[in-house]
C-alpha cells in the first residue's frame, strides 16, 4: 500500500501556525469580538451588532479625521518621493564621499519617533528655538501652537526630515544597479539628461519606488508620535490624524466597541490603498510589456 | 568617412592602457580587433568613440581632427556585449529613438525602422517589450538601434559573447552583409581568433595596449609577423618550439627528444636558405599530423596527455620532455593517455621567427617572422 499521506508533516506547520496565531489571528478576532459588542466592564457586555460601524461611519469628527489623514499622506508622498530621488541622483557614484553621504542620510532613521517629535517643538519654538527664533527675526509669524498652518508644516517637515532618507537610500541602491554602458549607449544616443533619466533611470527604479511609496504611504497613514509631541493634536483638531482619533476613542472615553470597529476599518483603508498603489504600479508594467 | 589613430596613447594614473596606436580605417571597411581580455580593444574602442579623451596623439576623422570633440558631437554608433535598450520603450520606440533625437520626419522614422528591422528579422517583434525578447532578439534590436541611424562608425565590442553558437554563427553571417553596402566603418572587437576570420575584412592584433600587427585579415592569419602574433591568431594556441639550424642539419635545442632519426634532422627542402643559427618555430596545431606526409617531415616522440572530443573534431595534446604540442584533429580519435606516439610536422608549414637574442634577432628583433608556411594558393611563401 502506498501512503501518500504522512500526517507528521502536520507538526512541521505547527510552530508557524502558532506563531501566526499569537501575532495576528487571535489579536484580530478579539477586535473583531470586541467591535460588535459595547464593553462597560470586564463582565458587562452587549451585542450589538452592526451598530459601531455604522455609527462611526456616519462620524463627522472621523470623516475630519479621516480627510486629513489623506491629505497628509499624499503631502508626505508628494514631496518624499521626488525629493528622494532628487537626492539619489546627485549623490556620488564613488569615492569617499559615497560612505559619507550614506552615513549623513542614515542618520535621521536612527532616531525614535517621539525624539523628533520633540527636536522639532523645541527647534521650532520662537524663544529659544533656532528655526523659531531665525523665522521671527525673518519678520515672519511662526506659531505652531496657535497657528493651524504652522502646526502642519512643522509635522510634514519632520515627515520629510525623518523618512525622505529611507526613500534616497533604496533609490540611490536601485540607481547603482544600473550598468555603466546603459549611460554610456546613452551618450552615444545623444539622450538628454531628462531623456536618460525618463528612459533609463525611472524604469529601472520603477520596483525600488514601489516599496517606497507603500512603506511611506502606510507608515505616514499610521503618524501619531510626532504630532503627539508637538502640539498634542492640534492647535484645536487640525493635526489629530486616525491614530490620534482612536487612541482617545479607546483609552481616553474608553469606547472599546467603537474602537474595535474602528480599527478594523482603519485596516481595511490601508489595505485597500496600499492594494491600489501596488496593482497600479505593476499593472503599468504590464501594460508597457 | 574614413578615421585614423595617430600615436594615441592614453594613461589612466600610472597605468598606459593605449600605448602608440597608429591605425586606419577605411570608408566602408569592416575591422576586427582580436585580443585577450585586456589587452585594450575596449578602451581603443571607447576612445575611437569619443567616451575617453587619449592622453597623446591625434584622431582624424575626415581629415578634421576630432580628437577631444565629445561623443555628442560625433555620429557613432556601439554595441555592446550586454544587450542595451531602453527598458520601457517597445522594440520599435527604441530603434526608433536616435532617430527621433535626430528630429527625422515620422514618415521617414517609420520607413527607415521597418527596414532596418526586416533586415535583421525582428519586425514581429516590433510592438513588444525588449524584456520579453529571447536574447538574441534583444541583441538584434540593439544592433537594429546603432544600425538604423547611419552613423559614420559603428562599434561592436563583443556582441555576440552572450549568444549561443547557433545564433553567433547567424549573426555573425548577416552582419557581413549589412555592412556590405554601407559606407559606415564598422570596428568589431572580439577574442576569438576564429570569429575574427569569420568577419574578415581587416584584423588588428592587440596585445598589452599595443597594435601587434594590423592588415587584411587573410595576410594577418598567413603572415602573423611576430610569436606573440602567431599565438594570438590561433585557436588553440600555435605550438612552438626551439631549434637550430647548422649548414644542411637542423637540431632540436632539447636534449633527446626526437624519434628514431634522434634530434637532428636533415634540413629540410622548404626550410633551404634559412642561415645557420637559433630559431623558433611554430606550426599550427591542425598542421601537425599522425602519420608523414613527407620525408622531411620533423618527428616527435611523444606520450598523450589527453584527448578533448569537441564535436567533430579531436584537440589531442601531447608532450615529452622539451615539447608540448597540441594537435587538432579531423574526426574522432581515441587515446589512452600515456600512449606512445609520434606526430609529424610538414616542414613546409612551419613559421620560423628569429629566437629571442639568437642569430637571427639582431638583424630581424625578437620573435620577428622570418619565414612563413607556403600556401596552396600562392606560389611563394613570402611576406605580404
Amino acid at each position: 500500500m502506498q501512503r501518500t499521506h504522512n500526517n507528521r508533516a502536520w507538526w512541521l506547520v505547527l510552530p508557524v501556525v502558532i506563531v501566526v496565531a499569537f501575532s495576528a489571528i487571535i489579536p484580530m478576532m478579539t477586535v473583531v469580538n470586541y467591535s460588535v459588542q459595547d464593553i462597560f466592564d470586564p463582565s458587562t457586555r452587549f451585542f450589538v451588532g452592526t451598530e459601531w460601524y455604522r455609527e462611526i461611519l456616519r462620524d463627522e469628527r472621523l470623516h475630519d479625521s479621516l480627510i486629513r489623514q489623506f491629505v497628509y499622506s499624499f503631502a508626505v508622498l508628494a514631496i518624499e518621493i521626488p525629493l528622494g530621488i532628487a537626492v539619489a541622483l546627485s549623490m556620488p557614484r564613488k569615492g569617499f564621499m559615497v560612505s559619507l553621504c550614506m552615513i549623513l542620510l542614515a542618520l535621521p532613521l536612527l532616531i525614535p519617533w517621539n525624539v523628533v517629535g520633540t527636536i522639532w517643538q523645541i527647534i521650532g519654538r520662537e524663544d529659544i528655538g533656532l528655526y523659531g527664533w531665525a523665522l521671527g527675526q525673518l519678520g515672519i509669524d511662526y506659531n505652531y501652537a496657535s497657528n493651524p498652518a504652522d502646526a502642519w508644516v512643522t509635522v510634514l517637515v519632520m515627515d520629510v526630515w525623518h523618512w525622505t532618507s529611507l526613500v534616497a537610500l533604496l533609490c540611490y541602491s536601485g540607481l547603482r544597479a544600473i550598468p555603466d554602458v546603459y549611460y554610456q549607449a546613452a551618450r552615444i544616443d545623444r539622450a538628454s539628461p531628462w531623456a536618460v533619466f525618463r528612459y533609463i533611470q525611472l524604469p529601472k527604479l520603477k520596483s525600488v519606488l514601489l516599496i517606497g511609496i507603500m512603506l511611506r504611504f502606510m507608515d505616514s497613514f499610521m503618524i501619531y508620535t510626532e504630532p503627539f509631541v508637538l502640539t498634542g493634536g492640534g492647535p484645536g483638531t487640525t493635526t489629530t490624524f486616525l491614530s490620534q482619533t482612536l487612541t482617545q476613542m479607546a483609552i481616553g472615553q474608553f469606547d472599546l466597541g467603537r474602537a474595535a470597529a474602528f480599527s478594523l476599518i482603519y485596516f481595511l483603508i490601508i489595505l485597500l490603498v496600499s492594494w491600489l498603489f501596488y496593482t497600479a504600479m505593476t499593472h503599468q508594467d504590464s501594460d508597457d510589456a | 568617412m574614413s578615421l585614423s589613430l595617430e600615436a594615441v596613447t592614453r594613461r589612466v594614473g600610472r597605468e598606459t592602457h593605449i600605448d602608440r596606436v597608429d591605425l586606419t580605417f577605411e570608408p566602408g571597411s569592416f575591422n576586427v580587433l582580436l585580443g585577450r581580455t585586456l589587452s585594450g580593444k575596449t578602451s581603443l574602442m571607447r576612445l575611437m568613440a569619443g567616451l575617453d579623451v587619449p592622453s597623446d596623439g591625434r584622431i582624424v576623422m575626415n581629415g578634421e581632427d576630432v580628437t577631444g570633440r565629445p561623443v555628442r558631437e560625433r555620429n557613432i554608433s556601439m554595441v555592446y556585449q550586454q544587450f542595451i535598450n531602453y527598458p520601457s520603450l517597445s522594440v520599435y520606440d527604441n530603434i526608433a529613438s536616435p532617430l527621433k533625437l535626430a528630429r527625422m520626419a515620422p514618415e521617414e522614422i517609420r520607413r527607415r525602422v521597418h527596414e532596418i528591422a526586416e533586415m535583421l528579422h525582428i519586425e514581429q517583434f516590433l510592438a513588444r517589450q525588449p524584456a520579453e525578447l529571447s536574447g538574441g532578439q534583444q541583441q538584434r534590436t540593439a544592433m537594429a538601434r546603432a544600425l538604423v541611424k547611419d552613423a559614420d562608425l559603428v562599434l561592436f565590442d563583443e556582441p555576440l559573447v552572450n549568444l549561443d553558437y547557433k545564433l553567433r554563427e547567424e549573426l555573425r553571417h548577416e552582419m557581413r552583409s549589412l555592412f556590405a553596402t554601407r559606407n559606415t566603418i564598422a570596428v568589431y572587437a572580439t577574442t576569438e581568433p576564429g570569429e575574427a576570420l569569420a568577419l574578415g575584412g581587416t584584423t588588428t592584433l592587440m596585445h598589452e595596449g599595443r597594435v601587434l600587427q594590423s592588415g587584411p585579415t587573410e595576410a594577418v592569419y598567413h603572415h602573423p609577423l611576430s610569436v606573440e602574433a602567431a599565438k594570438l591568431y590561433s585557436e588553440p594556441q600555435i605550438n612552438l618550439f626551439e631549434a637550430e639550424v647548422r649548414g644542411r642539419e637542423l637540431a632540436f635545442s632539447g636534449a633527446a627528444s626526437a624519434g628514431e632519426q634522434g634530434s637532428r634532422f636533415v634540413l629540410p627542402t622548404p626550410l633551404a636558405g634559412i642561415e645557420s643559427g637559433a630559431y623558433r618555430f611554430g606550426i599550427r596545431p591542425s598542421h601537425l599530423g599522425l602519420a608523414p606526409l613527407a620525408d622531411d617531415d620533423l618527428e616527435f616522440a611523444v606520450t598523450v596527455d589527453i584527448a578533448e572530443i569537441s564535436g567533430s573534431e579531436t584537440f589531442l595534446h601531447v608532450s615529452n620532455d622539451d615539447h608540448s604540442l597540441v594537435l587538432h584533429l579531423a574526426g574522432i580519435h581515441d587515446f589512452a593517455v600515456d600512449d606512445a606516439i609520434r606526430v609529424y610536422a610538414p616542414a613546409h608549414k612551419l613559421f620560423v621567427y628569429a629566437a629571442d637574442g639568437g642569430d637571427g634577432a639582431e638583424q630581424h628583433g625578437d620573435g620577428a617572422l622570418i619565414r612563413s608556411p607556403e600556401r596552396p594558393t600562392t606560389t611563394g611563401g613570402g611576406l605580404a
